[in-house]
């Protein structure tokens, strides 16, 4: 997906493109509302990520211009105020929803996938392996005819092996791109969701392996 | 915030202005009956002694004198009417060529005896009393010679006194009136002057806590200045509130900035570490992190609280669109630990009054707790009710509860319950609902629920 | 009989022996060792003793001298001797009037504020507590065949008529002699020129002048004179049931009434009992006790002939001395004619 990050400090904003460059998501970066303009002239985003608080003004006010300007592009405000106040008049101005930094990149995608899921979604979105087709807007599998519906942590799960089939992800990068870092996780809670998804796939060419004393892989023959 | 006026005020400007006036009144009701008095006593002496006068004079006037004497006949009806105002004592005497004829010898004489009918008039002490004595002369002939005749009628003036008495009594009676009258008329045109003062502070009274315009309210030329200095105070205030605001926003925004580019690089790293040590750090300082920023975000989300309860802006605020609101802003929290968040009692809507950023940031608090403490895959409702003019929003949980910890414990400050070790939490979140519950007169529990969770409960005043 | 007084008191040795005035009667009443107060008056002992009786009955502890003298020696007692009486009583109202005007009369606290009318009072020193009509007296045998007088006219033209049956046989007061009989004999004047024709018809039928009102009852009873004129009235009322020839006048153009007056002297030692004793006159008891003898002050009563003698300072006109050797000098000349 191609997101427009708009955030005047440029340490925070080279780091967001860097971890959602590392998803294989593609990111332009504007420090302004101006450059922001300027980026939104010349493509087109699947979602815009905008702060409120930058230095050429109130991302509210520019977000309330574009949509008057007929820009429908999906917005999500990064806020740095916790008064609901400001959450709500960010909504009233056209957002699709907000998240309070620091977010989880976790968190972050799951209300990209919500916001785009209401959207309607990309057209792209559907990716194709093996012999299943995948919908992370939807959260569905298809093989042959059947569909077959992800629950969130077999979506997520999945979303990151198929990143990069073949490749082995030890337990813990699995761990610590599935929870949050503030839950404890116990040792066998991915081998729970790797059998759950296991589960969800059977049917298919496309297998879960483990490797033993390395981790998984998504292999498809 | 309730000040005890009197104590902060010194002496009323009203009190003293009616004082003033009812001095002047006094004043004038002590110089009215003066000037009743003084009027009435000479009245009633001129009026005692035209009617002396007349007297004497009609008995001079009817001496006659003869060939071998003076003719005198004294009226009856004279002396009967001398009588009548006052029942006066009444003393007459009649010399005739500087000898009495008749009447009381003693009578005393004037100091310059009279020249003609026209009646001289003195006062004297004679017996046991003082008279007012009346002297008339005149000349007679008398066997073809002529004779000169004194007349002197002498009267007490004790109907007189009676009459001044009396006189003095109604001049002190309606010097007392005046003044009864004054009191009301006083209180009236002071009221009537302070009344502008009054009906300026109702109307600034009456404002919300929220409202800080000018003061426009028509006032007379005197209050210009205070009006003036109000409305400077007010702009002053309205400045550091303004910035009382923006700075809880600018903190926020200069303490989460960092700590997000912070969070990001360590997860950038995580991503790209192989090392297990490295990562196991990496882990930490995410955690470390966040548990900053929520920190950062439940201390001024407390400030928020204090500050707004301290000025309470009342608004009909519902319940139930409040809740799904931040039922929908947790939403993809709750789906990325596979919980299920959902509302009961939604279908009417649930109206209480106070300030919607407190009663959110209330709500919000108890779902994030609820989130935070719950186990993947299980449920969290909030559900809304009405119980005895309140209105109730519950938000239960089926987490790991309370294990024993009383409801003061987990409401103080900084205090976390003894089984969230590994759980992330500033221990804030329950204060600030707690503080919201007391500041729009409600109320907060939490309860442990049968089966396990918790149910926290906050109750507020039903509109 | 008023010198056997005199010598009894003189024989009595009592305290009176000093007093320089003449009296006609002394009586004391209650108890012998009781400390007594002193009432001066000219009103007969025998007519007094009943309201006398009933104010000492309440009053057991205190005694009472009662002294009767003539208005003219009540007048010189007070004046002139300065004589120590607590109450002084008196019908000529004249002579009393000048006594409080000149100062000799105190202050008095009257305690039944509503039962002296105005012209009944002069001041809170001198009260009349008894108004007396001054009625003409007829006997009924002298009259025989004639009708009774109802007016002065209707008199004057009576005696103008029978000049023989009235001639010596018509009595009045003698007032160079009677303090009661010249202040009738004034207010008559004041009141109609009628009197002073009256006086002349009398005049001229050689009318008798007496000093007192009970001996002219006493000569009408007797046959000795036909007709009294100016007789105060109750002296006349208490003779009536024993004198049924004795018919009792009050003329209708108008007939003076007389005010018994009291006061208590300024020099007065026991003034408050004197002050009690006057309260007692004129509360409505004693007004009850009096009514049977002296009649009593009843405004409501006035019938409208009567004219009563106001207290107030005109009084004083008649008893100026050129004033009453004019008028005196008036009636001699219409009492002797030539």
């Amino acid at each position: 997906m191609r997101f427009l990050l708009v955030e005047d400090n440029a340490e925070l904003a080279r780091s967001v493109c860097d971890l959602l460059g590392l998803d294989g998501h593609g990111v332009d970066w504007a420090a302004n509302l101006a450059d922001a303009a300027d980026c939104l002239a010349v493509a087109s985003y699947d979602l815009i990520l905008l702060d409120i608080m930058l230095p050429d003004g109130d991302g509210r006010r520019f977000l309330n211009d574009r949509r008057r300007g007929g820009d429908e592009t999906p917005v999500i405000v990064m806020t740095a105020r916790s008064a609901v106040s400001d959450r709500v008049t960010v909504l009233d101005s056209g957002a699709d929803d907000y998240i309070t930094k620091p977010f989880d990149l976790t968190e972050l995608e799951a209300r990209v996938r919500a916001v785009l899921r209401r959207r309607g979604g990309a057209a792209q979105t559907v990716r194709r392996y093996g012999d299943l087709s995948f919908n992370p807007l939807t959260a569905t599998v298809t093989i042959g005819a059947e569909a077959r519906d992800l629950r969130n942590r077999e979506l997520r799960l999945f979303e990151i092996l198929l990143a990069a089939p073949d490749r082995i992800f030890s337990k813990d990068q699995l761990c610590d791109r599935l929870f949050s870092y503030a839950e404890t996780v116990s040792d066998n809670a991915i081998e729970v969701y790797v059998g759950r998804l296991r589960k969800k796939l059977s049917g298919s060419q496309v297998r879960i392996e483990t490797v033993r004393g390395l981790g998984y892989r998504l292999t498809t023959p | 915030m309730k000040h005890d006026i009197a104590g902060v005020f010194g002496a009323s400007l009203r009190r003293k202005m009616v004082l003033q006036l009812l001095v002047v009144a006094a004043c004038l009701a002590v110089l009215l009956y003066f000037t009743i008095r003084s009027t009435a006593d000479q009245a009633a002496e001129a009026t005692q002694d035209a009617i002396l006068g007349a007297a004497t004079t009609s008995i001079a006037e009817q001496l006659r004198g003869t060939e071998d004497g003076v003719e005198i006949d004294l009226a009856y009806a004279t002396f009967s009417m001398l009588g009548a105002i006052g029942q006066d004592r009444l003393f007459y005497r009649i010399d005739i060529s500087g000898e009495t004829v008749t009447g009381y010898d003693d009578l005393p004489l004037p100091d310059d005896p009279p020249t003609s009918l026209a009646a001289s008039f003195y006062t004297r002490d004679y017996l046991d009393a003082e008279l007012r004595i009346a002297a008339v002369a005149r000349s007679m002939v008398v066997a073809g010679r002529s004779v000169p005749v004194l007349v002197l009628v002498g009267q007490t003036r004790m109907g007189q006194a009676v009459i001044a008495d009396r006189l003095a009594n109604r001049a002190a009676l309606l010097g007392l009136g005046f003044f009864v009258l004054a009191v009301p008329l006083s209180l009236l045109s002071a009221g009537s002057v302070f009344n502008p003062i009054n009906r300026l502070a109702e109307a600034v009274g009456r404002r919300g806590p929220r409202d800080l315009r000018p003061v426009r309210h028509p006032a007379p030329r005197e209050l210009a200045p205070l009006i003036g200095a109000l409305n400077g105070f007010v702009a002053r205030l309205r400045g550091a509130l303004a910035q009382t605001e923006t700075f809880i926003a600018e903190a926020a925004h200069h303490i989460r900035t960092p700590l997000s580019t912070v969070r990001t690089q360590a997860e950038i790293a995580l991503r790209q570490s192989e090392s297990e040590e490295t990562r196991t750090r990496l882990r930490a300082i995410i955690r470390a992190v966040e548990e900053s920023a929520r920190s950062a975000s439940q201390l001024l989300d407390h400030a928020m609280v204090l500050y707004r309860s301290d000025q309470l802006e009342a608004e009909d605020v519902d319940l139930v669109e409040l809740a799904r609101h931040v039922a929908r802003a947790f939403g993809p929290t709750a789906e990325l630990k596979e919980l299920s968040l959902h509302l009961q009692g939604d279908d009417a809507p649930l109206m209480t009054r106070g300030d919607r950023l407190l009663i959110e940031s209330a709500l919000r608090n108890l779902v994030d707790n609820a989130i935070k403490y719950s186990p993947p895959e299980s449920e969290v409702v909030i559900a809304l009710s009405q119980a005895a003019g309140m209105a109730v929003v519950e938000v239960r949980d089926q987490g790991r509860g309370l294990s024993g910890a009383t409801m003061p414990q987990l409401a103080a400050r900084f205090s976390r319950g003894g089984n969230v070790a590994d759980v992330v939490g500033s221990g804030l979140g329950l204060t600030i609902v707690t503080e919201v519950a007391a500041a729009l007169g409600g109320a907060f529990r939490l309860t442990p629920r049968d089966g396990g969770g918790t149910c926290a409960s906050l109750s507020l005043p039903q509109r | 009989m008023r010198q056997l007084v005199i010598a009894t008191a003189l024989i009595l040795g009592l305290a009176q022996a000093a007093l320089g005035f003449e009296i006609e009667d002394e009586r004391r009443f209650g108890p012998e060792t009781a400390p007594e107060f002193s009432v001066l008056s000219t009103t007969d002992t025998a007519i007094f003793a009943p309201i006398i009786q009933a104010f000492l009955a309440d009053r057991p502890g205190i005694a009472l001298r009662y002294v009767v003298a003539s208005s003219q020696e009540v007048f010189r007692a007070i004046r002139e001797e300065q004589a120590p009486f607590d109450l002084v009583i008196s019908s000529a109202m004249d002579l009393q009037m000048k006594l409080a005007n000149d100062g000799f009369a105190g202050p008095f606290t009257l305690e039944f504020a509503t039962s002296v009318p105005e012209w009944a009072h002069w001041r809170d020193r001198l009260f009349g507590f008894a108004l007396e009509p001054v009625v003409l007296l007829a006997s009924r045998k002298a009259m025989a065949g004639l009708e009774m007088p109802r007016t002065r006219r209707d008199l004057i033209d009576l005696l103008r008529a029978n000049p023989e049956r009235f001639n010596g046989r018509i009595a009045t007061y003698d007032p160079h002699v009677s303090g009661a009989g010249y202040l009738f004999a004034t207010q008559d004047a004041r009141q109609t020129d009628a009197f002073w024709r009256l006086a002349e018809v009398m005049g001229r039928l050689n009318a008798r002048l007496y000093c007192c009102s009970g001996e002219m009852i006493n000569d009408l009873e007797a046959g000795k004179i036909a007709l009294a004129y100016n007789v105060v009235g109750s002296y006349a009322a208490t003779r009536l049931p024993q004198a049924p020839d004795i018919e009792m006048i009050e003329l209708e153009d108008f007939t003076v009434a007389l005010l018994r007056t009291g006061f208590v002297p300024r020099n007065a030692k026991s003034a408050a009992l004197g002050a009690e004793l006057l309260n007692f006159m004129l509360s409505p008891e004693g007004q009850a006790v009096g009514g049977g003898v002296v009649p009593p002050l009843d405004q409501a009563a006035l019938r409208p002939h009567l004219r009563p003698i106001r207290l107030d300072p005109g009084l004083l006109v008649y008893l100026d001395r050129i004033k009453r050797m004019n008028f005196l000098g008036e009636w001699d000349a219409a009492m002797t004619q030539p």
